[in-house]
């Protein structure tokens, strides 16, 4: 076990990146300079998930206290300190991180024809900041690296995006920014009540009921923005639409889970007593989420838009397993909420990613993300239609594949707080299957469409690796879920204890 | 004997994946060798697992192969429990997916997705296996969603046709309504047991029935009827229950093998089997039964009416499926659960027989199959007779063959069943089951003297190359027709009377009509001389006479009594209008539901007034501020007059 594996973690990918910058780039995609980089990248990008695995190696499962800590004073001035570490929920994120992005890189490696050490670099210094968001334990250093992050992506959307990328990277950076700056008024408060930044500081502290109430609404702008919840959802199908393939899987498979992430983090322990004041509210709002994005999600004609209402559905669970914990009465169920909502995290993660994966295929051969523009995939292009049948059925949260562990377990603990959540829950089965096949009958099956279906050519090598190691991964949490979830088990445990107390 | 569970449910897995993956490499020969080596090996194993469960005596086994999870002391595992209703599953669906291995050989020769179909099959053997043997709610519903899936697939196995296409979108979404209910069901069991094991939630039965819940505030529930009725919607919806059933006959889609081997004989059953699983649940509500008995009643008689205008040869088979199945849930709601399970098994046999006939004389018609264009088959295609003859009089009860003694009984058995009082429940269930054997008899031999019998109605070409189809379609026709004459004669007595089921089958004995009937029980010869005695026997015969009558002697008769009951004729044609109400009713609406809330919601609303509103409101207002940085000297000093006159005003007045 490396001592500062968490600072490597963070800096390794970011000081690749600024090599990479500083190597130049070079328009010539094909050069042997551009190859090189492509290659720096992908050796980067990889080591970092190697070292990572030493996080799970090294985790031990039957403590929720923080785990590969490293602790050193920053700004002396106002006690901020360099400080990082691990519990169940930070790590499997990080693992999750750290296993996407080489997958990223792969994806991106000659599709992207200008700039490609550019993008390149924003991927790994937006690894090594996502990695730091999870593991930051000061607040006013998980606040540093939660903005940076918006600048890798900004970018991402900005400079490598479709036609209408600056309206959707307005409309990101500015939904974002808005939710965070209230965080951070927030963290101030709570520093002035405990003249510290130290995020365990701020869950002891006792906070009065309103200044819970008003911390959690201030909270609750910032994370909910990034789930994104219900009725501030709508930054994000524009902006999967016009960011290039990796920025999408990048946004669905991880930012997104900074929301999530930012629930169990802060919301939850920190002003349990204003998050149980919101539970009713939240719990409507992520039931919309799962109903009214899902039959959004029906009606979509853009394949990239599709998925991304889908996300919003998906991650309504997560919201959903989250805030069911004070409407069990002190019987058993709150965890499994919780432990359902974060493996519907990580699952999310890898079936998003893929599902986007998929659809980058297909653009990087036809150039359209339209579902009428396709039909009878299958006919020319057999190995890709069976990972998207597969990638599909996980989306439809299919036994099996990991898109039904967090559903069932949420789906399980939510009938315990009250039937009619998970009846509506449920729905999902219904509406989830609904658009995605239906979407899959469009595209993959049928006779074949047109002159560019026929002239479609199946997966090559390259693409082949990238699904098959994503494939492997969904069914791998799928048919065996029991390491990550104990892996989160004592930790939530913890958590629910926190957010049962009262401290006003 | 774990290591045996493992190797019936690995087998068929193992042999999906490398004909799925690595078809192209191991070629047609090499597909069709290793999966129908896999399911062979499964099939010998599990009638060795039969014969050690009942002549060997073996105790039930219940083993756990690994934990999925725990999480919140809620223990998830994957695990088997053997016992003889499992092992009576486990040889009957590894048999007739044998019979449909081989058979597959001879009907997907031409087919250039050879391999992919051999996988698929060998992948539901492996689903449907886990879905029987399964000790635990977790497992089972993985089951169920695994053979949906390949239901799925395969009724899309030709993905090219529109129809195919529909089909199992539409399968798999109605699949999906009633799973819907089915994992409420789960929820509802984890919630009052804290468990998903079998064994653990069978021995808190009695504490759960106990138990009230307030779904509407103010009305409280029985625990006991919510779970049994949330589960039986997933019953509903595998099985094809009305108002579930519409996804069947569309499945005909899929080649002629599946609809034997899926949509007949294994995977629709498992709602049935799934309810006589949790026999130990069910009789702890008489409401849930009641709902169950009168779902099945509604499905075996107005589904049978259905068959008698279809023109299809494997929609009308498809029909008399969704009418057997109902049989086989009227049984259950009677808390006969062994009668419904002996038809299960006798069914599987012979209406797999019926389907594989039928798929034989697609292929001798080069894949016609619209009855009006068959006839006088009989003299081309002899085995196919004859062994069609011989599911044909299983299907409709005739005495002596195996679909006799399972339907007999089991019509017996809802006669005796007198718990539901002489009520409306009583009377719907009867009267269905005993009209539905007319109706049963009519509509098979319609369409067998329509295929084997009378004028030849197919063109010259067709005519010219109708030949008995080769021996790995007529072996399997020979294999399937064996069990479905004489399996009633040998198992009627020791499944039905002779305590088979043991434990695994748990009946309220104050309501055990199975028992009831055993004390009179004098061997199946019995059964058979007195055949001539019952209103069964009268009524398939007044079926089959009105068969020979319309479509031997008067064939022009049919046309004439169509035309003269057109509106009748026109609700049967078009299925009660079940589909009109689904596809233009539901279907639309949700997509009208969809487009409302993304184009009134979202983007007008949230998107147009709200955010991009919100924006516009900045820039309004920052329009407007910017009006008053004016660079004039007056503006600014007037601003100062009116703001100094105000702060003096709020401090005169309001301090």
């Amino acid at each position: 076990m490396v001592d500062n594996l968490l600072s490597i973690l963070i800096w390794l990918p970011v000081a690749g990146g600024v090599v990479l910058l500083a190597m130049g780039d070079d328009n010539d995609a094909a050069s042997a300079r551009a190859n090189a980089m492509r290659w720096t990248a992908l050796a980067v990008s990889v080591l970092t998930f190697v070292l990572s695995i030493g996080l799970y190696t090294g985790f031990d499962n039957n403590t929720a206290a923080m785990q590969f800590v490293e602790r050193a004073p920053w700004i002396d001035a106002i006690d901020v300190w360099y400080y990082l570490g691990v519990d169940g929920f930070s790590a499997p994120l990080i693992l999750l991180t750290t296993f996407i992005t080489p997958l990223v890189v792969i994806a991106g490696w000659d599709v992207i024809k200008t700039r490609p050490a550019q993008y390149f670099a924003a991927f790994l210094i937006l690894e090594g900041l996502m990695n730091g968001v999870f593991a930051a334990l000061d607040g006013l250093l998980f606040y540093v690296f939660w903005e940076a992050m918006l600048v890798p992506m900004f970018l991402i959307i900005g400079v490598w995006g479709g036609k209408r990328r600056v309206y959707a990277t307005l409309k990101f950076f500015l939904y974002t920014f808005l939710g965070s700056v209230l965080m951070l008024v927030a963290f101030i408060y709570l520093y002035r009540l405990t003249g510290s930044f130290d995020m365990a500081g701020w869950m002891e502290v006792p906070v009065g009921l309103t200044a819970q109430k008003l911390i959690f609404i201030a909270f609750l702008l910032a994370f909910a923005i990034k789930v994104p919840m219900w009725p501030v959802h709508t930054w994000l199908p524009d902006a999967h639409v016009e960011a290039p393939t990796g920025g999408s899987v990048i946004l669905a498979a991880i930012l997104l889970k900074m929301g999530g992430y930012g629930f169990v983090r802060f919301s939850l322990p920190m002003v349990p007593d204003g998050s149980r004041y919101f539970a009713g509210m939240m719990i409507a709002l992520s039931l919309i989420a799962v109903v009214y994005i899902g039959f959004v999600a029906l009606m979509q004609r853009d394949m990239k838009k599709l998925i991304a209402y889908s996300s919003i559905a998906h991650m309504g669970f997560v919201t959903l397993g989250f805030f069911i914990v004070w409407h069990m009465f002190g019987e058993s169920g709150a965890v499994l909420g919780v432990s359902g909502g974060m493996v519907q995290m990580v699952s999310h993660g890898l079936i998003s990613g893929a599902m986007f994966l998929c659809v980058g295929v297909l653009y990087d051969r036809v150039h359209s993300r339209k579902i009428a523009d396709y039909g009878g995939v299958a006919n020319t292009m057999p190995v890709f239609a069976a990972f998207m049948v597969l990638f599909a059925m996980a989306n439809a949260g299919l036994p099996g594949t990991s898109g039904f562990v967090g559903e069932f377990m949420v789906i399980i603990a939510s009938f315990k707080a009250n039937p009619w959540f998970a009846f509506f829950a449920a729905m999902t089965l219904v509406l989830g299957a609904a658009y995605t096949l239906w979407m899959i009958k469009r595209v993959v099956y049928g006779e074949v469409a047109n002159d560019h279906v026929a002239a479609l050519e199946d997966l090559n090598r390259r693409e082949f690796v990238v699904l098959g190691i994503l494939a492997f991964a969904v069914l791998l949490v799928g048919l065996w879920p029991a390491p990550l979830i104990d892996m989160m088990e004592v930790t939530i445990q913890h958590l629910v204890e926190q957010a049962g107390q009262t401290k006003y | 004997m774990y290591s045996y569970y493992l190797t019936i449910v690995l087998a068929p897995l193992f042999a999906a994946i490398v004909a799925g993956l690595f078809g192209h490499k191991i070629g047609r020969k090499g597909a069709h060798s290793i999966t129908i080596g896999a399911v062979g090996l499964s099939c010998l194993l599990s009638f060795y697992v039969l014969y050690r469960m009942y002549w060997g005596g073996a105790e039930p086994e219940n083993v756990s192969a690994y934990t999925w999870a725990v999480s919140d002391g809620l223990r998830m595992e994957i695990g088997f429990l053997v016992d003889r209703l499992t092992a009576l599953m486990m040889a009957v669906v590894t048999f007739v997916s044998l019979m449909v291995h081989v058979y597959t050989i001879g009907y997907m020769h031409d087919d250039p997705g050879y391999q992919r179909f051999f996988s698929y099959i060998s992948l539901f053997t492996f689903s449907m296996l886990m879905l029987v043997m399964s000790n635990n709610f977790l497992q089972l519903f993985f089951g169920w969603e695994a053979v949906g899936l390949v239901s799925y697939l395969l009724i899309g196995f030709w993905f090219k046709r529109e129809t195919a296409i529909f089909a199992n979108l539409k399968a798999f979404l109605v699949n999906r309504v009633g799973d819907f209910g089915f994992i409420l069901g789960i929820a509802a069991v984890v919630m009052f047991t804290g468990s998903l094991d079998y064994v653990a939630v069978f021995g808190q039965a009695e504490e759960v029935a106990a138990q009230s819940i307030e779904v509407f505030p103010g009305s409280p529930w029985n625990a006991m009827t919510l779970i049994c009725i949330l589960l039986f919607i997933g019953a509903m919806g595998k099985s094809a229950q009305a108002p579930l059933h519409v996804w069947l006959p569309d499945s005909m889609e899929g080649p002629t093998p599946i609809s034997a081997l899926i949509h007949a004989a294994t995977m629709v059953t498992a709602g049935i089997f799934m309810v006589a699983r949790m026999s130990p649940l069910y009789e702890f509500s008489t409401t849930a039964l009641a709902v169950v008995i009168v779902i099945g009643a509604i499905t075996a008689f107005f589904m049978g009416l259905l068959g008698i205008v279809q023109n299809d040869i494997k929609r009308v088979v498809a029909y008399s499926t969704l009418s057997q199945l109902g049989y086989m849930t009227v049984a259950l709601g009677a808390s006969a659960y062994g009668a419904a399970i002996f038809h299960l098994m006798t069914h599987a046999f012979f209406k797999a027989l019926l389907f594989l006939g039928a798929g034989s004389v697609i292929i001798a018609m080069h894949h016609e199959q619209d009855i009006r264009k068959m006839g006088g088959i009989r003299k081309y295609m002899p085995i196919t007779y004859w062994t069609s003859l011989i599911g044909s009089l299983a299907l409709i009860g005739f005495p002596g063959t195996a679909g006799f003694f399972s339907k007999d009984l089991l019509i017996e058995a809802v006669r005796e069943s007198h718990w539901h009082g002489a009520g409306a429940v009583y009377w719907i269930a009867y009267l269905s089951v005993l009209l539905g054997v007319f109706v049963t008899a009519l509509y098979s031999f319609r369409m067998f003297f329509l295929v084997f019998h009378g004028e030849e109605r197919m063109d010259k070409e067709t005519r010219s190359h109708l030949h008995e189809t080769p021996w790995v379609v007529t072996v399997p026709l020979i294999m399937l027709a064996i069990p479905s004459l004489v399996i009633g004669w040998y198992t009627v007595g020791p499944v039905l009377f002779g305590g088979f089921f043991g434990d695994a089958i748990v009946v309220d004995p104050g309501r055990d009509v199975l028992a009831h009937m055993g004390e009179h029980w004098h061997g199946p010869m019995g059964l058979l001389t007195h055949a001539w005695q019952t209103p069964v026997f009268w009524l398939a015969m007044a079926g089959l006479a009105t068969a020979v009558y319309f479509y031997l002697l008067r064939p022009d008769l049919p046309a004439k009594i169509k035309a003269k009951v057109e509106g009748l004729y026109n609700l049967l044609d078009r299925k009660y209008y079940f589909d009109d109400l689904y596809i233009k009713g539901f279907a639309a609406w949700g997509r009208g539901i969809g487009t409302a809330l993304w184009k009134r919601g979202d983007q007008f609303l949230i998107d147009g007034v709200l955010v991009n509103g919100t924006a516009n409101s900045v820039g309004k207002l920052a329009g407007v501020m910017r009006q008053l940085q004016s660079g004039y000297l007056y503006t600014y000093a007037f601003a100062m007059i009116i703001g100094l006159t105000m702060f003096l005003g709020w401090l005169i007045w309001f301090r």
